[in-house]
């Protein structure tokens, strides 16, 4: 063979090169994971809101009324009861309220329950802030045992004049295996 | 690399050695292509089966051979081996012969570890298929495992899928970095890298793509893996984590991915009309920018696939537009193909029969492509057989019509003989009608909303559903012509000349037919 040392010296050296992409490209797949929730976050794509806010108090916007909605949904295979108390409520941008749910294990076991919050339409996201919010951590009920579960939101007075409905939606998961302890 | 001197000393100018050994141990880019040959070609009859267990359960609505769970995992199972059993390995197969012939190199750049990323396969099929026989069952959530099916919900042997994945994504990549240490570093004098052949263009743009994404695949698999069994919570909500994640990462690979099975088929049908034609390639540059273009666009379009996850407006209109741009590039290829073709001296062998049939088929694919790009109107035909439709028409008659005319154009080369012309038109026009009958339906059931990857179906389709279960038939046992034809051509036939096609251009015809054990070890000169 003529392949001289140099040009398989070369060769490996672009090989080389290339397991270096090939594991940085492997890194990266990684790196989307936060970058995903960055990503996220920066633009309230996902209805994530992060929280809790310090609660400041704001110029209340009494010249609108915003119909703010709330639905619940269990994550299949999670016996809870969970419900909202209040369906649906109407409030001024800027306005401090309190909502409570309703969450009770029927089960024979103690169990951890994790809410994901999801906001409707995803444009007003960066506009919901929440001071306390049972979504923020998780829930732990002793079998039979039931509880009333707060929210505690302002939607902000800069919220766009044509966002007339705010639906807030959260998901209960069964989080037994990610407890914390 | 050094290994790559070390070895070469023991080699000489000898044949191969005998016995199974010589396939065990070799280091020969000529065996090592053929055997990722006779592997793919081995996995599309074990895949080709399992698409003909699908199409005899469909063959009638209502449920009369297989149970759904089994279904599933032939659909899952189907998809998983033509990707990467026998697409992928079939085009490093041609590459290993090809580049180096074409190139004017004595060998791959690094060549035990091309005798490595071959042998990784097998071991990593026989993985994924051994999960048939067991009480699990094999995986069933799909090729494109979205979690959480593939993770809360997902069979135990989904752990020999995982490892599976993480074999064959080494084996590509050592695969990529071989092509593209030997292209870039074992050029004869005087190729310089605007002369190359087309098929060592694609190939040289895919094995970046490669490189790209097939990381970020083992990248998914892996957080998969550390979600089952690590507890962690990458996709699982309830832990913080997001399926929806998943598909953003899948796709990431995923969208390239579908370039990589076809662009080396690109590079073999420019090979393959200019020589039939007798008239240089129109457009050359245009070509290998056209490619380049549609290898950078494939990195931001992924989010097509997912226009129903609940995408903000703005997003979906991005990725659609994206997906829209990628015509243009894909556009001035076929003006190419048919200028070449254009007023040339045409003849119509069984190679260029292939090549034309891609040319038409791939561009009715890549218009019902253009058709889920459109955001608002993939609401409608989102998972339905109208996708599958679409991409049996890139891959079937796109990425295997360009395999097999490139084993066509190169055979007389690697065996010494001419097949038989009569038998390799028979099965052109076997496998031309039978792929349309298959999936040409396939676009109607899907509009008027077949759901794809369910066992049963309503009764308003069962027409199409017989008519493409008929063609799927026809064109499996079609390709038994084929391996008919392979063996008759290997073991004897008329005696090929060194230029094979009267026009055909190319170091890889200056060698004898057939090609002998060691070429190039002199580099030839390129004018």
């Amino acid at each position: 063979m003529t392949d001289s040392p140099k040009t398989s010296f070369k060769a490996g050296k672009t090989a080389l090169k290339l397991v270096l992409a090939a594991v940085a490209m492997f890194g990266f797949g990684f790196a989307l994971v936060p970058l995903y929730d960055v990503f996220c976050e920066f633009t309230g794509i996902n209805g994530k809101i992060t929280g809790p806010v310090e609660r400041v108090e704001q110029w209340v916007d009494t010249t609108r009324t915003i119909k703010v909605q709330f639905i619940t949904t269990n994550n299949a295979g999670m016996p809870w009861e969970f419900e909202a108390l209040q369906e649906e409520i109407e409030v001024h941008p800027g306005a401090w309220t309190q909502v409570e749910f309703w969450a009770l294990n029927p089960t024979q076991k103690d169990m951890v329950g994790q809410a994901v919050p999801s906001v409707s339409p995803s444009e007003a996201t960066e506009y919901v802030q929440k001071t306390e919010c049972f979504c923020f951590s998780q829930q732990t009920l002793a079998a039979g045992e039931g509880r009333k579960m707060p929210l505690i939101f302002a939607l902000d007075s800069k919220l766009p004049p044509h966002i007339r409905t705010v639906t807030m939606s959260y998901t209960i998961f069964d989080a037994g295996a990610f407890a914390e302890k | 690399m050094t290994t790559a001197t070390a070895h070469h000393d023991d080699h000489g100018h000898h044949g191969p050695a005998k016995g199974i050994m010589r396939w065990v141990l070799t280091t020969n880019h000529k065996d090592i292509g053929t055997m990722y040959l006779w592997f793919a070609f081995t996995m599309l009859f074990i895949g080709g089966a399992m698409a003909l267990i699908i199409r005899t359960e469909l063959f009638q609505p209502g449920m009369q051979l297989i149970e759904p769970e089994f279904f599933n995992q032939m659909t899952t199972m189907h998809g998983l081996i033509m990707v990467f059993g026998a697409i992928m390995p079939a085009f490093v197969g041609l590459a290993n012969w090809m580049v180096p012939l074409m190139v004017g190199a004595p060998d791959m750049a690094l060549p035990r570890m091309n005798n490595w990323s071959f042998w990784i396969l097998p071991f990593a099929f026989g993985m994924l298929l051994f999960t048939l026989f067991t009480e699990a069952g094999a995986p069933n959530f799909g090729w494109t495992f979205y979690a959480p099916l593939s993770t809360t919900y997902a069979p135990s042997s989904v752990t020999f899928f995982i490892f599976g994945v993480h074999m064959m994504g080494i084996s590509s990549i050592m695969g990529a970095i071989n092509i593209i240490a030997t292209i870039l570093n074992l050029r004869a004098p005087g190729m310089t890298l605007m002369k190359m052949p087309l098929f060592v263009w694609t190939w040289l743009i895919t094995a970046y793509l490669l490189i790209a994404v097939m990381p970020v695949l083992a990248g998914v698999v892996t957080m998969m893996l550390m979600d089952i069994h690590f507890g962690t919570s990458f996709f699982d909500a309830a832990g913080g984590g997001d399926p929806v994640l998943f598909q953003h990462v899948f796709w990431f690979f995923g969208h390239p991915e579908v370039y990589i099975m076809i662009l080396p088929a690109f590079g073999i049908v420019s090979q393959i009309i200019p020589t039939f034609a007798r008239k240089p390639l129109f457009g050359y540059a245009s070509m290998v920018y056209a490619t380049s273009s549609i290898a950078f666009l494939s990195f931001i379009v992924w989010a097509h696939h997912m226009f129903t996850v609940g995408l903000p407006l703005q997003t979906e209109l991005f990725f659609m537009y994206a997906t829209m741009l990628i015509a243009i590039p894909t556009g001035v290829k076929v003006f190419n193909w048919v200028s070449t073709m254009f007023r040339g001296s045409m003849t119509f062998e069984t190679p260029m029969l292939f090549a034309l049939a891609f040319v038409v088929l791939f561009t009715i694919g890549g218009f019902s492509g253009l058709m889920l790009a459109i955001a608002p109107a993939d609401f409608q035909y989102h998972d339905t057989y109208f996708v599958v439709a679409h991409f049996h028409y890139v891959l079937v008659p796109g990425a295997l019509f360009g395999i097999i005319a490139g084993v066509y154009y190169w055979l007389p080369k690697w065996t010494g003989h001419y097949y038989d012309e009569k038998l390799g038109k028979f099965h052109f026009w076997m496998s031309f009608i039978g792929v349309n009958v298959t999936f040409f339906p396939m676009h109607f059931i899907g509009l008027a909303g077949m759901p794809r990857r369910i066992p049963d179906y309503a009764l308003q389709f069962a027409d199409f559903n017989a008519i493409a279960s008929v063609g799927a038939f026809i064109f499996g046992f079609s390709q038994l012509i084929f391996l008919y034809l392979l063996i008759k051509t290997i073991r004897g036939g008329e005696k090929a000349t060194d230029e094979v096609w009267e026009g055909a251009e190319g170091l890889e015809w200056t060698i004898p037919s057939p090609a002998p054990y060691h070429t190039f070890a002199e580099a030839p000169e390129v004018k």
